[in-house]
């Protein structure tokens, strides 16, 4: 397809800068988080069954946290490691999307 | 006079099959904006030309409710015909019986007319209009679809094998045409999609329409499961026959050769690249430059814009062309480029076709959604590609060739046959910025002025490496040559290589990374 009146940018491969277009897919691409061990997200979308935590709690680390129902199976979230329930954000029966930020943690200091 | 009447009540029978799922159905089809089965075969196909065959197969069900039920054709048309005086078969879903719906006679009339195409070694077009699996028929719809993917991969490499999505094709339905090598889409009419809208909301509450989730252009662009696009259904028959005049119609025979043409493109092939080596322009200008009557049949236009392949002829042969576009993401190599230039060159490869390469990149798409998309695997496919094909290969260096993507596009070490470079060319092990940081890191860090000293390192890496002589030096390219010696060179390179025996060793298959 022909292009009328390009927009260029400035686009870096390696240490130089080439003017170029960039593709609708190039632009809705996903950009990499470094993910926290802090943050439980789902891996998966799909609804929150029962929630078993409350904030504030110290929960150890293999207790379950709460049921995600996805692609009819009950998955159930673990605690990955020992700390305190700092903000739970999903409530019981809300559908969530994948990579939605349901848990945060917050370190124990004794 | 015995058999008037007999003559009669065939024509009479023939009629009502002929009006598919009857009056009504016909007219909702066209208020959907779609031409009949019927039609559709009758616009792609010489006027004239068709013969169908099966045409009073009848499904055999028994249950719920489908004794006694009469139906179409089962639901599609199936037969042989010509395009520009070529034979093809084609078989079209009839949307308007029972949906278009696939059961086991339906499918065992597409097997027979593949099987026809493969034994008599002409092109087979599947045209796809069809709700999906007939429910009704339950897992004998299923052996139908398993015995079309069957012989999807067995006519691979032997017959071109087109499919044209002209209505819904969903579910296990999408995977004959992800086996075919070239497949169509119309703009609004086209879906395809594994799992639909409804069930993505129901499991997962994600709210999508059809065409945002498999429509045409998601498919032409995002997806690239569509090689080729189209406004409407007739400009899309119009590219299908502009395909099947340009590639052979077996891995036997030759593409059908016409009278040479001059190119007829405007600009002069000199000045169609700028010399600075970050300014883009369009690839494709120089294969309008080279092709005869300046032609080119583009394939996936839209997917993956940052590499272009498709169809040209060369004093009358057909040739593929796989060419590094600077004007998407400066023709950087990346999964998708790979992916689809490897699946390119091996349908050049298998039908014989040579392969021209032109090649201006500056080397992989840097980025972690790459590498964690697999653009290690993904590259592979182009190396393997390259490596496995017997094809002439003819390589031409525009501009700048760096690091891994210099290997990828078809290098000698890769097995070219020809390997020439404009004196433009800079052929290098990456782009001379990151070279000098790199080589002369101690003497820019150790220099009062550590920019002033990096600008000088810049200029003394490219005066000496970032040209084409250095390669040319050792041989690695044959010949450096002025642009407008292109056309020339392209052609007698062909006309040496019209007896190429290339050997590879005796294997059952390779293992392409895929």
């Amino acid at each position: 397809m022909p292009i009328d009146n390009p927009e260029y940018v400035d686009f870096a491969v390696t240490a130089r800068k080439y003017k170029t277009l960039l593709t609708k897919k190039y632009m809705n691409r996903k950009i990499w988080n470094n993910p926290s061990p802090f943050e439980i997200q789902s891996i998966i979308p799909g609804t929150v069954l029962s929630i078993f935590v409350k904030e504030g709690q110290i929960i150890k680390e293999g207790e379950p946290l709460l049921i995600l129902e996805a692609m009819k199976m009950q998955n159930r979230i673990q605690m990955p490691f020992t700390a305190r329930i700092k903000k739970i954000n999903v409530k019981i029966g809300v559908k969530i999307p994948k990579d939605e930020l349901m848990i945060e943690l917050e370190e124990v200091i004794e | 006079m015995t058999l008037k009447k007999n003559i009669l009540a065939l024509r009479q029978k023939k009629a009502i099959v002929e009006k598919g799922g009857g009056e009504k159905a016909i007219q909702k089809q066209m208020a959907m904006g779609k031409m009949t089965a019927r039609d559709r075969i009758l616009a792609l196909l010489d006027a004239g030309s068709f013969h169908e065959y099966d045409m009073f197969v009848e499904h055999e069900e028994r249950n719920f409710g489908m004794e006694g039920k009469e139906l179409a054709g089962d639901g599609v048309i199936t037969g042989t015909g010509t395009i520009s005086g070529a034979p093809v078969c084609i078989y079209a879903q009839d949307f308007t019986v029972m949906g278009g719906s696939l059961g086991l006679k339906h499918a065992r009339k597409i097997t027979k007319i593949m099987d026809h195409a493969l034994r008599m070694k002409m092109p087979c077009i599947g045209i796809n209009d069809s709700g999906g699996a007939r429910i009704q028929e339950g897992i004998g719809a299923l052996a139908g679809y398993g015995e079309i993917f069957y012989r999807n991969t067995l006519a691979s490499g032997v017959i071109p094998q087109i499919s044209v999505i002209l209505g819904p094709c969903a579910g296990g339905a999408v995977y004959s045409p992800a086996l075919t090598d070239f497949v169509f889409v119309v703009e609004n009419i086209s879906k395809m999609f594994i799992t639909g809208p409804n069930v993505i909301e129901t499991v997962l509450g994600e709210k999508i329409s059809q065409e945002d989730l498999g429509g045409a252009r998601v498919h032409a662009e995002i997806t690239g499961n569509a090689h080729f696009y189209a406004q409407s259904e007739l400009e899309c028959f119009q590219q299908i026959k502009d395909l099947i005049d340009m590639i052979p119609h077996s891995n036997q025979v030759k593409a059908k050769r016409i009278t040479p043409k001059k190119p007829k493109f405007s600009k002069k092939i000199d000045d169609i690249i700028p010399a600075d080596p970050k300014q883009p322009y369009d690839v494709r200008d120089v294969i309008l430059a080279l092709v005869d009557d300046s032609k080119f049949l583009e394939v996936h236009e839209l997917w993956a814009a940052n590499i272009v392949i498709g169809f040209g002829r060369l004093s009358g042969e057909t040739v593929g062309f796989v060419a590094n576009q600077p004007l998407y993401l400066a023709g950087v190599l990346d999964c998708d480029a790979s992916d689809k230039a490897a699946r390119f060159i091996r349908f050049c490869d298998a039908f014989n076709i040579p392969i021209i390469t032109l090649e201006d990149m500056p080397g992989y798409l840097p980025g972690v959604d790459q590498e964690h998309a697999g653009v290690i695997r993904h590259g592979a496919k182009m190396l393997y590609a390259y490596s496995e094909a017997t094809v002439p290969k003819i390589t031409v260096i525009l501009r700048k060739a760096y690091g891994g993507g210099y290997i990828a596009m078809n290098s000698r070490h890769l097995g070219a046959d020809f390997m020439m470079a404009w004196p433009s060319a800079e052929i290098a092990v990456m782009g001379p910025e990151g070279a000098a940081n790199i080589i002369f890191r101690k003497e820019i860090m150790e220099a009062e002025d550590e920019d002033a000293m990096r600008q000088q390192k810049v200029k003394e890496y490219v005066e000496k490496f970032a040209n084409p002589f250095v390669a040319a030096s050792k041989g690695y390219i044959d010949a450096v040559i002025e642009p407008s010696e292109t056309l020339d060179m392209l052609l007698h390179a062909l006309e040496v290589s019209q007896n190429k025996d290339d050997y590879r060793p005796a294997k059952k298959h390779g293992i392409p990374p895929f």
